[in-house]
């Protein structure tokens, strides 16, 4: 029944990436409503899978990486909603469905089985850090594709090439504007996930701090958007640059969830 | 009942031609009474705008109605008809149904796509409806136009685009800005397209508006205008950092604005993003400034250019248009060939024989025991009654009158006849 709903899942966002793709070449509202509306339906099923899965194993899905790319998949899919209910850019999708299914994709070809939980993650701080720390990376990756928007409105504007996707793209202003909301609240959420992990590591492992790789990268993820908080305010990096650092940023978050559960020894990877 | 539409338009008419012959003012309404007392004229309506003047008209006849109309526009505008007679052109049936619904769509205009004329269109009617000289035919004719000009709009794209050059650095600040309102605006020089782009500006939203000028009078006029404040010229580049859009039209021969004076300024406001619109020639901005990140900078060739395309696009959208049109133009030649009286007789008649045979068949049902003669003897007086109460009406619709078509749509009203009518 969960791979069921899992399966049915990754084909509506299948469907809806396929759509989302036509529709930056040719496209048009009706098409970016469809693919907003397939979008609502997997993320619907999506939920019920997760649900189903927390019944099941007894604790938030998010301990595997099966789990871990799909609840990724889905807390991005959560503020696309969120951005969308509020702009309304039927073309957004474009920018972050591909995003999505390729977490989802990353999901299906993992091993599923639920395993019980090792004793260090028998704590109420799994939940709480985790998905503080889910939620804050989600709005990163959802910053990256509104600044690749950014980039390509920009480009469109700087060489005067103004074709159809110019105009079904939002104005420079709206995409700097939700690029840095998304940032300020990407920010204190993977501030407060490294906080919480600290002190859930002390009360683990005795101690706050050990350089753990993941630990590591999460700082340097840290500081990249510290600095494009710091740069932004005091120096006016806005736009361009500031698209082009939290595209920057999300490669590092890539390297943080990809790059260190797969390759380097860490006490964060899923086992 | 025939439709003629007699007119000139921009393509057909050079402008003194349609001023000599434009419907101006009190002109207007002297005009439709006079085209209403030539007597093959049942109804009539007069579009005067300054690209064209048009006369809808249903005539009895079309030839002698054109001869007498010709002969009225001559003697009314007082120009010999040799001066206007080949500008002239002339639409009848189909052809006018389809001329006028052009003509509302906007397919027929100087400039595709350019939403006026609908509205000049529809006072056209409105004031020949209140003056009573239009009937059934044209104000239906009118209704069609309205509605397939709505069509038109919602089904194609073809007034989505900006076809000016001022509208064009208008929708190009949107993309850059979304919302005007609140932005400061400087205006450097004083050129009339500059003016023309900046009155745009300010339409929609612009707020604060700043007009820097070699002479300082004509600037603060011009800033008056805008209800702006004037700066002097060689102040402008401080003016810079508080400025997010920027049209500049001096006629200074050299590049008035280097790229090391913006990248100095665009670090002074914070890289707060800034659209220059450079309509001189020769230019007086330096194009490498462009370069500058947060700067967007459009020259006259690059707003041409923007237009161009939408232009193209519009030709595109009007094809669909036109097939828009073909439909709705054959819907209303159905509705008018319906007015015909000949099926309206029929109807009338089916209707009649229905009720009489309906009331027929109660009244077997309830006398059930009736003899043959008996019942012959009912059905001949019910036959009687029936013929002679439609007989008026029937020959009412015989006669050829002139509110012929208003006494059908009455008798199908009066009897629940639907003809093809049933639309909008």
């Amino acid at each position: 029944m969960g791979t069921v709903l899992f399966e049915l899942a990754l084909t509506f966002y299948f469907a809806a990436t396929i759509i989302s793709i036509v529709d930056i070449f040719k496209g048009g509202k009706e098409s970016s409503k469809l693919m907003t509306f397939i979008t609502g339906a997997g993320f619907a099923i999506h939920s019920i899978s997760i649900i189903y899965r927390y019944a099941a194993a007894g604790h938030l899905p998010i301990t595997s990486m099966h789990e871990a790319s799909s609840f990724f998949a889905w807390c991005i899919v959560l503020i696309f909603f969120f951005l969308e209910y509020r702009y309304k850019i039927g073309i957004m999708g474009s920018f972050i469905l591909p995003i999505v299914f390729i977490f989802m994709l990353s999901s299906s070809i993992f091993p599923r089985e639920i395993r019980p939980l090792t004793p260090v993650l028998q704590s109420y701080w799994l939940p709480v850090h985790t998905f503080l720390a889910f939620l804050g990376n989600a709005a990163f990756a959802v910053a990256c594709g509104i600044g690749t928007m950014y980039l390509l409105q920009e480009h469109y504007l700087k060489s005067k090439h103004l074709g159809n996707l110019f105009k079904r793209l939002p104005s420079l202003q709206v995409l700097d504007e939700i690029n840095y909301r998304l940032i300020t609240i990407g920010f204190p959420l993977l501030t407060l996930a490294i906080i919480t992990g600290a002190l859930w590591a002390e009360s683990a492992w005795g101690s706050y701090w050990r350089w753990d790789p993941k630990e590591v990268w999460s700082l340097i993820t840290w500081f990249i958007y510290a600095l494009v908080l710091h740069v932004r305010l005091t120096a006016g990096w806005r736009g361009k640059r500031a698209a082009i650092l939290s595209i920057i940023g999300f490669l590092a978050i890539l390297f943080t969830f990809f790059g260190v559960n797969l390759l380097l020894k860490s006490l964060h990877a899923f086992k | 009942m025939k439709i003629l539409i007699i007119g000139l338009n921009h393509k057909t008419a050079n402008v003194e031609t349609r001023e000599r012959l434009a419907f101006n003012g009190p002109k207007l309404e002297e005009g439709v009474f006079g085209l209403k007392k030539i007597p093959e004229i049942k109804e009539v309506a007069v579009l005067s705008t300054c690209n064209r003047v048009e006369l809808y008209t249903c005539v009895s006849n079309t030839a002698s109605a054109a001869e007498n109309i010709k002969n009225f526009l001559s003697g009314f505008h007082n120009v010999a008809r040799s001066d206007f007679e080949k500008s002239l052109y002339i639409h009848t049936d189909t052809d006018a149904v389809r001329h006028i619904l052009r003509v509302g769509s906007s397919l027929d205009s100087m400039v595709v796509g350019e939403p006026q004329i609908l509205g000049q269109l529809k006072n056209a009617f409105d004031f020949a409806l209140s003056k009573k000289t239009t009937g059934v035919l044209l104000n239906k004719l009118m209704k069609k136009a309205i509605s397939t000009a709505k069509r038109v709009r919602t089904e194609t794209r073809i007034a989505e685009n900006a076809v000016s050059i001022s509208f064009a650095a208008v929708e190009l600040a949107k993309k850059i800005f979304t919302d005007l309102s609140g932005k400061s605006f400087m205006l450097l020089g004083a050129g009339e397209m500059a003016e023309l782009a900046a009155r745009h500006l300010v339409n929609n939203g612009v707020t604060d508006v700043k007009v820097a000028n070699r002479t300082y009078e004509r600037g603060c006029e011009l800033a008056k205008e805008f209800n702006g404040k004037a700066v002097k010229f060689e102040e402008f580049l401080n003016e810079l950092i508080h400025t997010d859009i920027v049209i500049c039209s001096t006629g200074a021969s050299t590049y008035i604005l280097l790229k090391d004076h913006m990248q100095k300024v665009m670090k002074e406001r914070k890289h707060k993003p800034v659209f220059i619109i450079d309509i001189s020639v020769p230019r007086n901005i330096d194009p490498e400034i462009n370069k500058i990140d947060g700067v967007y900078l459009y020259d006259v060739d690059d707003l041409q250019g923007v237009v161009d395309t939408n232009m193209l696009e519009r030709k595109k959208e009007a094809e669909k248009a036109e097939k828009i049109i073909d439909e709705e133009v054959e819907k209303f030649i159905r509705w008018m060939a319906s007015l015909d009286s000949v099926p309206t007789i029929v109807a009338l008649r089916q209707k009649a024989d229905e009720i009489k045979n309906e009331e027929l068949e109660k009244f077997k049902n309830k006398f059930g025991d009736i003899d043959d003669e008996a019942m012959r003897a009912v059905e001949y007086l019910a036959a009687a009654i029936t013929n002679k109460l439609i007989h008026p009406p029937t020959v009412a619709l015989k006669e050829d009158t002139e509110d012929r078509d208003e006494l059908i749509a009455i008798i199908k009203r009066l009897y629940g006849i639907n003809g093809e009518d049933n639309e909008e």
